[in-house]
């Protein structure tokens, strides 16, 4: 069939809000975005275990760290159902985590932050996590199927994460001055970072028009990095928290917070790879691979003697 | 296919039931060395909050499929046929039990 047709059919179904599915046809420009932005996220999942494990071993109490290592096994669950879909696009899962190994795939730049404290795990799952729930929940309603299902199963498990960081830092902003000061050290830290996480405004993201034609997204950067803004500030409010940001102020007219400009520049030197940890990152993952590959190795020589031992 | 297939573990898509009673449902895929190995990875991956009771696992490639190209006329033999269906027939009125 004539390509321009397979293509208006195709947007005809989009727009029908007719999920795409793997074996269907669909422009090679989608199957690349998606591949790319499925992948990037599962990395970042991936990638959002280390400054979380950073705390593992002095969580301050056993139920903190039972919560924490719940936590990091959901991330690790997280870029499975997401590796997994990429690879209903044709991808395979070996190229895409040596793509991750060797530097070359993009991960979410908020994870070359360090966590300094423990008041950041609180921050990372109260911030970071809500910035993501906001482009995870329209996510789940993307126009290529596996992935909109991966974000429903991911969404449902999210809410415990933004949730248990929210009370880590709750009960810190309650409690001694010095835990109080903590708690809004993280958020100094973390609140310009994570507004970055929705990515370059609307004016300077030039692959957003096509995402959104094509419903992979649904709001632009801006408006998702609004609402965010929107909901979070009563949240640090409620707990006598302040967000650093001078210039953010209630808009009536609009019905919107007006904010700050962001530090576009410290964004891209991030993404360049000069962020505080990137170095760190990468080469936490390289060595967790290369630690695993006896393990590998392993179940599949096993694998292989026991159908040796079955066709006897 | 990929060069790098002898370190991929094979694939294995996952069926999980939600509640005894119930069908099992397909949630994703999962790599794995062996059948054993892909159940309990599978079990790791997507029940973590109780959401099964039994899991099976095939290999992805033992999977066929009918083709969304001849959707139309491969389900076309079924659209005609309205009186399949209940409502189709006309029931006297006050009747009822039917």
């Amino acid at each position: 069939m004539d390509e321009n047709i397979l293509l208006e059919n195709f947007q005809k179904k989009v727009d029908a809000e007719i999920k795409v599915e793997p074996k269907d046809w669909m422009p090679e420009k989608y199957r690349k975005t998606l591949i790319r932005q499925i992948s990037q996220h599962a990395h970042s999942e991936v990638v959002g275990m280390l400054p979380e494990a950073n705390w593992l071993t002095r969580a301050p109490s056993l139920r903190r760290k039972m919560i924490l290592l719940a936590k990091i096994q959901d991330e690790a669950g997280h870029g499975l159902y997401l590796y997994s879909s990429a690879e209903t696009l044709g991808a395979d899962r070996q190229d895409l985590i040596e793509e991750l190994l060797s530097g070359k795939a993009k991960y979410s730049s908020i994870f070359n932050y360090p966590t300094l404290t423990w008041a950041d795990i609180g921050a990372v799952g109260w911030l970071v996590d809500g910035a993501a729930i906001m482009n995870q929940v329209m996510l789940t309603r993307a126009s290529y199927g596996p992935y909109a299902r991966a974000m429903v199963r991911i969404c449902k498990e999210e809410s415990f994460h933004q949730r248990q960081g929210f009370e880590i830092v709750a009960n810190l902003a309650n409690g001694t001055p010095e835990q109080k000061e903590m708690a809004q050290d993280a958020l100094n830290r973390w609140w310009w970072p994570s507004l970055m996480m929705f990515g370059p405004t609307d004016d300077n993201s030039p692959n957003s028009a096509l995402s959104m034609k094509w419903k992979i997204k649904r709001k632009s950067n801006d408006e998702l990095r609004q609402d965010f803004i929107d909901r979070t500030v009563q949240q640090a409010e409620a707990i006598g928290l302040t967000v650093p940001d001078k210039d953010l102020k209630w808009n009536e007219e609009k019905g919107h917070y007006d904010f700050g400009t962001i530090n576009w520049d410290e964004f891209f030197e991030v993404i360049k790879g000069n962020g505080p940890c990137n170095q760190e990152r990468l080469s936490a993952r390289q060595e967790a691979y290369n630690k695993g590959s006896w393990v590998r190795e392993a179940a599949k020589a096993y694998a292989a003697k026991k159908q040796v031992s079955k066709a006897a | 296919m990929s060069q790098n297939e002898k370190t991929n573990w094979p694939l294995w898509e996952v069926f999980i039931q939600s509640k005894p009673g119930l069908s099992h449902k397909h949630v994703g895929s999962i790599h794995a060395a062996d059948a054993q190995s892909a159940i309990e990875n599978a079990r790791d991956v997507y029940t973590r909050r109780s959401e099964g009771t039994s899991i099976w696992v095939v290999p992805a490639n033992a999977i066929s499929a009918s083709s969304p190209d001849d959707e139309g006329e491969f389900f076309e033999p079924a659209n005609d046929k309205v009186y399949r269906h209940p409502t189709f027939y006309n029931i006297p009125k006050g009747v009822k039990y039917l």
